[in-house]
């Protein structure tokens, strides 16, 4: 895995974002892979074609150089470090790997980093604020709701979107906006029971 | 994945471009629109572009019109929006009720209404990579094997069923289909723009290899009109219909005046079922005229040795439908 090479330096003005009141953090442009993108040509036979794109990571703007092929998910585990979003299927059939995409859950997996130009992403590392737990990590915990934690991070995301969007859902609202997340130790009564809990938290909206 | 480039072309006319200069570049292309299905394709190796041209960058195409005529839905508007909006729902249900049962909330936030038409086929044989007729290879592997979730109409010498939810929805709404090329556009009836195996078993509806599926137009409800869209999955989520039907009826004073019923998961496209239309046509819609309907829907099929459950699953479907669509306020 390559890690980063770039310091980035996030300003003190926060704004929150689109609908998922994604915390957005005006950054200061990284420095990474300062060659100017490759022109984008259908005709000919480059080997890797690579293209520069901006994008925003939890609040953390990067400008960087992505292969074209890159799945968003690659982008975030091999060249951020953000290991935190989990690849199961790598075919949009199991949820591991959702972020939120402008605050909408996405399946990174099936979305090319090359696409998410312009964007800002949500990853599982930029739920906790300041050294406390989103009350939806909260109540993961209390309730149980990880067993093996392989699809626990893609179910923080889609619950997530799920609140932001409707602070107050029923046992059938949750039911269907997990409906994209797997949990192989079937542990989705917990998971349900869990968000549930987290939207009747003071802090619930996170 | 196999390595490709992206290409974001800035409106239609520059999207057919992209794609018709790469093709005279010997080089292979395909169009995204949201790009969840296409993706997959691609790590499974069963589609090998050296292009892909992302619509997703094309400005307009993402938006729903509201005219006296109907409906413009853009091709790259999502079905998650689909699913939401209020003239949709309101004039057009069996539309906003396919596009929000496909699949889960993350692929519906991204997958298109152009991508969910043109998507290709879910047969396992054909997504494993074996070479059948899809795949370029002269066998159906499924005529004589595992058959199941097969085609019980309009079959062979391919016997995949179109998976799209929108689709039966938009023909039996009897949508029209802009579609863009280098040498223009064309509109195409929803009902002639899919193909069967028999005409041409490599690919799924009209499209050339430049053009795109650019809007779609639904005409004006008619007054007294109402539909809708009721799939039977095998689970309660995540996965193509086994069997669905979209039925649009247009009642007067309790008589049905035109019905249209089009069938999903259970032909190579979309499978208008013009015998049970004809049953319904004049009547007031009883449960025992909606029983003869669901009979009269399965007269013409022709199970597999494994998918023969999906004959009375088929006829219960229409029948249930109908009842419960003729009740609506």
């Amino acid at each position: 895995m390559a890690k980063p090479t770039d310091d980035h330096e996030i300003s003190r003005r926060e704004l929150l974002e689109g609908a998922g009141a994604t915390l957005a953090a005006v950054a200061t442009v990284s420095a990474l892979e300062a060659q100017p993108a490759a022109a984008q040509s259908v005709t000919t036979n480059d080997t890797v074609p690579r293209t520069t794109i901006r994008v925003a990571v939890n609040g953390m703007r990067h400008r960087i150089e992505v292969e074209d092929r890159w799945t968003l998910a690659e982008l975030l585990r091999d060249r951020l470090g953000l290991t935190g979003t989990k690849l199961g299927c790598e075919r949009g059939e199991c949820g591991a790997c959702t972020v939120l995409l402008d605050g909408t859950p996405v399946y990174s997996c099936s979305h090319l980093a090359v696409w998410a130009d312009g964007r800002s992403v949500q990853t599982v590392e930029g739920l906790a604020r300041d050294g406390r737990l989103d009350p939806l990590q909260q109540t993961f915990a209390e309730h149980d709701a990880p067993q093996c934690g392989f699809c626990t991070s893609g179910q923080l995301m889609s619950a997530r979107a799920l609140l932001n969007a409707n602070p107050h859902p029923t046992a059938d609202d949750v039911r269907a906006a997990m409906a994209g997340n797997l949990c192989r130790c079937s542990n989705y009564n917990r998971y349900v029971e869990a968000i549930l809990a987290a939207a009747a938290s003071p802090r619930s909206r996170g | 994945m196999k390595s490709f480039t992206n290409a974001n072309p800035r409106d239609v006319a520059h999207a057919v471009a992209l794609s018709a200069q790469a093709h005279g570049a010997n080089r292979s292309v395909s169009f995204a629109g949201g790009g969840s299905d296409l993706l997959a394709l691609v790590k499974d190796r069963i589609v090998a572009p050296d292009v892909i041209v992302n619509l997703k960058t094309v400005k307009g195409l993402d938006q729903v019109a509201a005219a006296p005529g109907g409906l413009t839905v853009g091709a790259l508007v999502t079905l998650d929006a689909l699913d939401r909006h209020p003239v949709v729902r309101r004039d057009h249900a069996a539309l906003a009720e396919a596009a929000g049962s496909v699949a889960t909330p993350q692929i519906r936030n991204v997958g298109t209404i152009g991508g969910n038409i043109c998507q290709r086929p879910w047969c396992w044989y054909y997504r494993n990579g074996f070479p059948c007729l899809k795949n370029g290879g002269n066998t159906c592997f499924s005529a004589n094997g595992e058959n199941q979730f097969h085609a019980i109409f309009g079959g062979g010498p391919s016997y995949i069923v179109h998976p799209s939810d929108t689709a039966p929805a938009l023909v039996a709404l009897d949508a029209t289909f802009r579609v863009v090329g280098p040498a223009g556009e064309r509109m195409v009836p929803a009902a002639e723009f899919f193909i069967l195996p028999r005409d041409d078993a490599k690919r799924e509806n009209v499209l050339a290899p430049d053009e795109i599926l650019a809007s779609v137009h639904v005409p004006a409800a008619r007054r007294g009109t109402r539909s809708t869209y009721h799939k039977i999955l095998d689970r309660e989520a995540w996965t193509h219909a086994v069997v669905s039907a979209a039925i649009v009826l247009e009642l007067e004073g309790g008589v049905c005046r035109l019905a249209r019923i089009v069938l999903g998961g259970v032909a190579p496209v979309p499978w208008r079922v013009p015998e049970a239309e004809r049953v319904l046509v004049g009547q007031r819609i009883t449960p025992e005229l909606a029983a003869q309907a669901g009979e009269a829907a399965v007269s013409g099929a022709r199970p597999l040795a494994k998918n023969g459950y999906k004959v009375p699953l088929t006829r219960n479907l229409v029948r249930r439908t109908l009842v419960e669509l003729a009740a609506r306020a």
